[in-house]
């Protein structure tokens, strides 16, 4: 077995809207933040692996060095839809995990309007938006929570209750977008968006970066940067497999599960090991999915599991503690790598007032559509 | 006089027949059975290559999952009732419901709803052709 690989350096920029930045800009400033945080150079750097999604055409990694150093290091552009950060992050462990490399660079940025995501269609003819149904993400992920309703019943209020737990861990993250609390009823009455997704059930647009230094184990130990560097005990990643209604309804969920059992191989460990997860909650609706889709409880409990505040921060498995998407800000290309910051942070025990006591192992989850899930399990070193 | 030009389907999977019903048509895998919309030379399920049949599709199903939508693109009228269904025999589509209120204590998963053709609410292409759609709305009895 190759040696194990970690994290030696990471962070991420406070998300907000910075409409008057470059992408590359943006990711110029978490990648010289994350060697801040390893105490290194670009020049210490042999290989970068850059995400993004908007500009994935214009080589955003490239002009990231030409803004903060160039060495002539291979540089691999990713597009993964909102898996992409996480993407970039696993691409770049492989090549330290094959022996290729020993120092490398994942980074992820992206620069969000406003505004609804989906539904452009395409192709000849009329629109099909409103026509043929709709294919804008809220109604998406409505369309999918509601699968759960219609198997356990699971209500609009428990979906609600996923945002005023986020909205609430984000008051502790300075780095998130927002830091409001949203009580029950100011979720449920918000603007209606796609029902049962009210406008703070949907994750915010935002601007932001986020960056990892990953290294090998031999070279983490020659740089003396063991005492903060962080396991990568897992790192797996799934397309979605055929599924029945797969035309008409993107499937979030087989290929989550897939990436999870593969991770929990890889980690050899199971759910009762995870002490932190940072998972996709784009919209509300779909966080529930993923409790059991990662299997922290079983198929038809995610609705108790919210209900009891079983993932909220001191519950059994804190989710989002973050803030996650929906306060934190999903800037697309960012986001997979910003969660791996969040929970690497825990396992630190750097996490100031948002701290989970005691982390020891903690989990990602990113999945994009299309589909591509990304799944990471970190340790304590 | 020019004849004034028919109105084209929304999709290709929409059929209109120049004499008989408009129908929907799904292409089904002569190996592993699946149905898919719109033509296809390999099947993404089993991977059998060139083995598809054109099957008419049933005009009944069940609503399987929906969502109301209250915001979208501008110009486009708001709400409507974004729906997934399950037709009876095979085949899973997606549409507009029609005809019932959009407040989810009226909507049930499973109702049984049937398919109707209609225009594509006025929607008109470059060339000022006008389409017929497909919408979901409750079946009667």
């Amino acid at each position: 077995m190759s040696e194990d690989v970690y994290v030696v350096g990471i962070d991420m920029i406070k998300f907000g809207r910075f409409p008057e930045r470059s992408v590359p800009n943006l990711a110029a400033e978490s990648a010289l933040l994350a060697l801040d945080d390893a105490g290194l150079k670009i020049q210490d750097i042999q290989a970068l692996w850059s995400g993004n999604l908007g500009q994935a055409g214009a080589m955003v990694g490239q002009r990231m060095l030409q803004e903060i150093g160039q060495t002539g290091i291979p540089v691999v552009n990713v597009a993964n839809a909102c898996a992409t950060g996480a993407t970039a992050f696993r691409d770049a462990w492989m090549s330290v995990k094959a022996g290729v490399y020993d120092l490398v660079m994942a980074v992820g940025a992206e620069q969000m309007g406003k505004g609804l995501l989906g539904g452009g269609g395409g192709g000849k003819g009329i629109p099909k938006e409103g026509l043929l149904g709709s294919g804008l993400m809220p109604a998406v992920f409505a369309e999918a929570g509601h699968e759960h309703s219609a198997k356990y019943g699971t209500t609009f209020e428990q979906f609600a209750k996923v945002s005023v737990k986020n909205h609430h861990h984000s008051t502790l993250n300075p780095k998130a977008m927002y830091q409001k609390e949203t009580p029950l009823e100011m979720v449920m009455g918000s603007e209606m968006i796609a029902y049962p997704n009210t406008k703070l059930m949907c994750s915010v647009n935002v601007d932001g970066s986020a960056a990892a230094v990953i290294a090998s184990e031999k070279k983490a130990k020659e740089l003396g940067l063991m005492d903060r560097a962080v396991r990568i005990k897992a790192s797996a990643l799934a397309s979605d497999p055929w599924q029945e209604r797969d035309l008409v309804m993107p499937d979030v969920n087989t290929c989550t599960r897939i990436a999870v059992k593969s991770a929990y191989e890889q980690a050899g460990c199971g759910p009762d090991d995870i002490d932190l997860v940072e998972l996709h909650d784009c919209f509300a609706t779909a966080e529930i999915l993923h409790y059991e889709n990662l299997g922290l409880c079983g198929d038809g409990e995610a609705g108790k599991m919210i209900d009891e505040g079983a993932t909220a921060l001191g519950g059994k498995t804190p989710v989002n503690v973050s803030g996650g998407l929906l306060s934190k800000g999903h800037p697309l290309g960012a986001t997979g790598i910003a969660n791996i910051y969040e929970v690497s942070t825990h396992l630190r025990g750097e996490a100031g007032k948002r701290q989970v006591e005691g982390a020891r192992m903690g989990m990602t989850h990113v999945i994009g559509l299309g589909s591509a899930c990304a799944i990471h399990i970190l340790e304590k070193v | 006089m020019a004849e004034e030009a028919q109105p084209l389907p929304v999709v290709s999977y929409l059929k209109l027949p120049e004499n008989g019903d408009p129908y929907l048509e799904g292409q089904k895998c002569g190996s592993c059975g699946s149905i898919f919309l719109g033509e296809r030379e390999v099947c993404s399920k089993c991977g059998t290559r060139g083995s598809f049949d054109a099957v008419k599709l049933s005009n009944q199903g069940k609503l399987y999952v929906y969502s109301i939508v209250h915001r979208s693109f501008p110009g486009i009228e708001v709400p409507y009732v974004s729906a997934i269904v399950d037709l009876d025999g095979g085949g899973t589509v997606k549409g507009n419901l029609i005809g019932i209120d959009p407040d989810p204590e009226k909507i049930q998963f499973g109702m049984p709803v049937e398919v109707v053709y209609q225009d594509a609410l006025g929607r008109k292409d470059r060339e000022g052709n006008s389409y017929i759609s497909y919408f979901f709305q409750p079946a009667n009895g």
